[in-house]
């Protein structure tokens, strides 16, 4: 169980302030949807929220400790991150791959113990992967590549998972599956941060969304609340259908359309 | 890996047995139990056994950096001189020998390759600055590697007679040619120490498979395992050229002709790479002493001589998995 608490955090890459003033506190238990355009800084936020990039001002906690004092191991015990993008610079096998989600909890010099190779299986096990084991991670299709990755993350099992855009590239139905595995994980206690573009899946499974736009934080609240018209509009440009079915939201982006 | 022990060892055992005069393996055996007679003694003891422990200890050096720096940067291309130490190691000697140094004491030649292998860190520290970028690192050893080169070429430019740059050229293109228990005295500290410094960050680099976020996300700390990585080639690789000279391809091939017969991540290629270095770079050394010529082949031409064929074999075979 963890909370991670965001104070008045203020990012700058180079000269140029990319996240401007965001406050929230995150609980366990919860799955957090961050949503905004291309180029509103979600996933550099996220990156502040894991450490990985110093913030300009302001910190970011996990329970009551600030991040930058933690040395880097004990944050990758508590946050498991999975980075944007498919970046993978050796053809390992998929099983080599996933077990990489160990390293945090390997004692120097030390082989993997029977708890390290339970939580491999069972990383594969759940994002759908164990039939792949043994194939070489470069050579399988996009959708294949995200799985394996998602199930590297999921192998360091750290009471938090902070993942940026996971449904790139998958087919609707192992976006669905993957929706349903955060929404699990989220439902067995940890904390679940996910940057999403689809605002229908956003708006179906999160419990909250958090929508930036040009650094900041626009809205904070259950879906319904955060995604009207009108900041559609305003955020996205775009005239969107908003329709609802059993209490969820269905967004169809329907046009271009000026803020005003 | 217990066939690559196996070859080290037997390339060890040959490398004392074979050579211009041959010894055969009953009297070296009784040199080495301490009552053979004098010539076998002098050939076994004071001629072949530095080299052949030069030649394992250069060889497992350049293996090692090569599969280090393939992980850490990134790049199947990576080689211990692309970042500038090997060259920079170089000039050192050049330098010893151009100044005339090298009379002075046989132990200034190496000494100086080392410290100049050394000093081409910190304009890399400078340039490279906290940028985590291996581009921005592989950028700033080629400027440095290249500056050196000139400053080598200078020096053959500017040499005071033919003699003189004969020999320049001679040390550069590697060699264990009469080498003593002296050079073995210099190279292993500092070989012993670059191996320790680059075996220590396996797991690092391993991650690293996921670029810097994913590696810093699984909570290595990527500037110790840069200031780790950096010394030992500076140390090591400056170690080693500085008793053998500039000795090419074998910190390239010796990983990409391991890395099929491991799981393929960086870490698991180190100590393979490091044997594999030891054994080509000594059965190389022994190429050199069989092949009858009026002069000594240089080591650097036999090294790739055998090892490209099989880096080529390698490639036709891997190039789909890039």
């Amino acid at each position: 169980m963890v909370t991670l608490s965001i104070d008045n955090l203020s990012v700058a890459l180079g000269r140029r302030s990319v996240v401007r003033d965001v406050s929230a506190s995150l609980e366990a238990g919860s799955l957090v949807g961050i949503v905004g355009p291309n180029g509103a800084g979600k996933s550099t936020l996220l990156r502040a929220m894991l450490g990985l990039v110093a913030p300009s001002a302001g910190h970011v906690r996990i329970d009551d400790a600030d991040l930058a004092s933690l040395p880097r191991a004990a944050i990758a015990r508590q946050l498991a991150y999975l980075p944007q993008g498919q970046t993978l610079h050796w053809p390992l096998a998929v099983e080599r791959l996933v077990a990489l989600g160990r390293l945090p909890h390997l004692a120097p010099m030390s082989g993997m113990s029977a708890t390290d190779i339970a939580a491999i299986d069972r990383a594969m096990e759940r994002s759908d992967v164990t039939p792949l084991r043994g194939r070489i991670a470069t050579e399988l299709s996009g959708g294949e590549r995200a799985r394996v990755l998602l199930a590297r993350a999921l192998a360091v099992e750290a009471p938090a998972l902070l993942a940026d855009e996971p449904l790139a590239s998958l087919d609707p139905g192992h976006q669905i599956d993957v929706m349903n595995l955060l929404l699990d994980e989220a439902q067995s206690g940890k904390l679940v941060v996910a940057v999403l573009h689809d605002l229908t899946m956003a708006a179906r499974y999160c419990d909250r969304l958090l929508l930036i736009h040009a650094g900041r934080l626009v809205a904070d609240g259950p879906p319904l609340a955060v995604l009207t018209s009108d900041r559609l509009r305003d955020v996205y440009g775009i005239r969107a259908r908003i329709e609802t079915e059993s209490g969820r939201a269905l967004i169809l982006p329907m046009e271009r359309e000026a803020a005003r | 890996m217990a066939a690559l022990i196996g070859l080290v060892i037997f390339a060890g055992i040959a490398s004392l047995l074979l050579g211009p005069v041959s010894i055969p393996p009953a009297r070296a055996l009784a040199v080495l139990g301490g009552h053979g007679d004098e010539v076998a003694r002098a050939i076994l003891l004071e001629l072949r056994l530095p080299r052949s422990i030069l030649a394992l200890l250069v060889g497992a050096m350049l293996g090692l950096s090569g599969a280090a720096l393939q992980g850490y940067l990134r790049n199947p291309l990576a080689e211990p001189s692309v970042l500038g130490a090997s060259n920079a190691a170089a000039l050192g000697a050049v330098g010893a020998l151009y100044f005339g140094l090298a009379q002075l004491h046989p132990a200034l030649l190496p000494l100086l390759a080392i410290a100049a292998g050394l000093l081409a860190l910190l304009p890399l520290f400078l340039l490279a600055g906290r940028a985590e970028s291996p581009l921005t690192l592989i950028l700033a050893g080629i400027a440095i590697s290249t500056l050196a080169g000139a400053a080598i070429s200078l020096a053959l430019n500017l040499s005071p007679n033919p003699y003189a740059a004969m020999e320049i050229m001679t040390w550069l293109l590697g060699s264990f040619e009469n080498r003593s228990f002296q050079h073995v005295w210099i190279a292993l500290p500092c070989i012993v120490i670059g191996s320790a410094l680059l075996l220590f960050d396996g797991r690092a680099l391993d991650a690293l498979t996921l670029g810097e976020d994913g590696a810093r996300a699984l909570g290595v700390d990527l500037g110790r395992a840069r200031l780790r990585i950096l010394l030992g080639i500076a140390i090591g690789v400056g170690g080693a050229v500085a008793v053998s000279g500039s000795i090419g391809f074998i910190g390239l091939i010796v990983p990409h002709i391991v890395r099929p017969f491991t799981d393929r991540s960086p870490s698991a290629i180190l100590l393979p790479s490091a044997l594999a270095g030891a054994a080509l770079l000594t059965i190389a050394d022994i190429g050199v002493r069989l092949i009858p010529s009026t002069n000594e082949l240089k080591l650097g031409v036999v090294t790739a001589f055998l090892g490209v064929p099989v880096f080529l074999v390698y490639l036709v075979r891997e190039r789909r998995l890039w």
